[in-house]
């Protein structure tokens, strides 16, 4: 018998739903049926995605088999499937800055990157000394089309460089290690 | 196999205390200030001994050991940049010679291949360099048993003291003066630790790895290098939230050599903790390959020295 793994882990799923009723049971269904033990939901109802969907995180336990399954049942049952486990079916990437973020003007960085075109920021976490003339860090989630990621990238170190900032960017051509 | 070790740091040592272990004689054993030079073999316990003593393993010069009779030259002496000198001359001395090389020195390799090679070419010795790249890992050999041209991209953690940084800052929320300062305690940074914090010694490796995929061309200069200095915590911190880590990658494709802080999922396979490095091969038909282990040490890269030697054909 060929040994695959059945030691149970960790995975998130990142789904969008279409803002209906009982979607979130319907999509969450296709978990419980396939042997998969719910961690959490992360519902974001007020944050919607540049499609109109709703954006949840749901983090559950399975085998590596049984996890393959669910993610099968769950784009069978029509659920929008942006990223499993170390999987992403989307181009979500994650940006760390480090720097004067706020005395370089945050908000321009941010929305200069959205106005590259083909990239939505999903997600702004700022973290560092209160106030200005200190270096924070901020990580910023983005959203791009399959062809835009690495303009998008492009267009973040442009301004890291114009505005004296670091970036600590995800893996070259996207494939989680 | 006969040895004329240069360099008597922690790698040039194991590999002569080791030597006899694998079947080898030491002909020749040499450090920056003095060398010993016996064709029956030396005495490499007495020669350390002289060197922790006096300062150096024996009285003759390196050009003696270099004209010792040996198979095969162990080039262990440190790594330098730009000319890679002295030890692209020796690395030339032993192929005039028609005499085999083995590198642990990572300088002709990354700065200099072309060269290398070509000398490679017009002698009956052959060129190995195995250690240069994450010590102990069979790295250069797994991509020799695939074949260079079949692998596509390569993705590493190739310092351990940078990795170690990263490790502790995110493990125990702290600064990164404080941990590199407790990795100096440890002996794990050295005294000056720009060569592995500022990204060089992993894009040396990254740039050998690049050399051995392409067939040449590489160099330092052309590597787009950043080290991990003053990366705060709160970025680890963010990083963490998000499910992520932040590691010191060395990224080679067709594109060229790449090093940098990078994102990548905290209990994902690239994320090594502590001084642990690990190659991640990306191949034409066999998909992805890891290998991980210690990337450093006197011993491990010994190891990795020995195993060289002993895919060496004889000579005449």
């Amino acid at each position: 018998m060929a040994t695959v793994s059945e030691e149970v882990r960790a995975y998130t799923v990142r789904l969008e739903l279409v803002d209906e009723p009982g979607e979130l049971l319907r999509a969450l269904e296709p978990i419980a049926d396939n042997g998969g033990n719910l961690l959490s939901i992360f519902h974001e109802r007020g944050n919607v995605t540049p499609r109109g969907h709703i954006p949840v995180e749901v983090d559950l336990e399975a085998t590596p088999e049984r996890f393959e399954t669910i993610v099968d049942a769950l784009r069978e049952a029509g659920v929008n499937v942006i990223r499993a486990g170390a999987d992403r079916y989307g181009e979500e990437l994650a940006v760390v800055l480090v720097g004067h973020l706020v005395d370089t003007d945050l908000s321009d960085t941010l929305s200069r990157v959205e106005d590259c075109g083909g990239t939505t920021i999903t997600d702004v976490s700022l973290n560092g000394p209160e106030g200005t003339g200190e270096e924070s860090a901020a990580r910023l989630r983005l959203l791009a089309s399959a062809d835009s990621r690495d303009r998008a990238l492009e267009t973040v170190r442009s301004i890291a460089e114009e505005k004296d900032l670091r970036v600590i960017e995800p893996l070259a051509g996207g494939g989680e290690a | 196999m006969r040895l004329a070790v240069l360099g008597a740091g922690a790698v040039g040592e194991s590999v002569a205390e080791l030597a006899g272990e694998y079947g080898h004689t030491v002909t020749a054993f040499a450090d920056s200030s003095g060398a010993v030079v016996d064709a029956d073999g030396v005495d490499v316990a007495a020669a350390l001994d002289r060197k922790a003593e006096s300062g150096s393993v024996g009285g003759e010069s390196t050009d003696a050991a270099l004209e010792a009779a040996y198979d095969v030259l162990v080039e262990a002496t440190p790594t330098t940049l730009g000319d890679a000198e002295p030890g692209f001359s020796h690395v030339r001395a032993a192929l005039d010679r028609d005499r085999h090389v083995v590198l642990a020195n990572k300088g002709p390799v990354a700065e200099r291949y072309g060269e290398v090679r070509e000398l490679e070419r017009s002698s009956a010795g052959s060129v190995r360099f195995e250690a240069t790249v994450g010590g102990a890992i069979p790295a250069l050999a797994t991509i020799e048993d695939l074949g260079p041209e079949r692998v596509t991209a390569v993705r590493g953690i190739l310092n351990g003291t940078a990795n170690f940084v990263l490790t502790r800052m995110a493990a125990e929320g702290l600064g990164y003066e404080h941990v590199l300062a407790e990795a100096q305690d440890l002996g794990v940074a050295e005294a000056d630790p720009s060569f592995d914090v500022q990204g060089t010694d992993a894009a040396l490796k990254c740039v050998i790895l690049a050399n051995v995929l392409s067939g040449g061309g590489h160099s330092l200069a052309d590597a787009d290098v950043e080290g991990i200095e003053d990366i705060p915590g709160a970025a680890l911190d963010l990083a963490a939230e998000d499910g992520r880590t932040v590691r010191l990658v060395g990224e080679v494709d067709a594109d060229g050599v790449r090093v940098g802080p990078r994102l990548i999922p905290e209990h994902g396979t690239l994320a090594v903790t502590g001084t642990m490095n690990i190659v991640q091969l990306e191949t034409e038909h066999a998909g992805r390959l890891n290998v991980s282990g210690r990337g450093a040490g006197g011993p491990e890269t010994a190891s990795a020295v020995l195993s060289d030697v002993g895919r060496l054909p004889p000579l005449e």
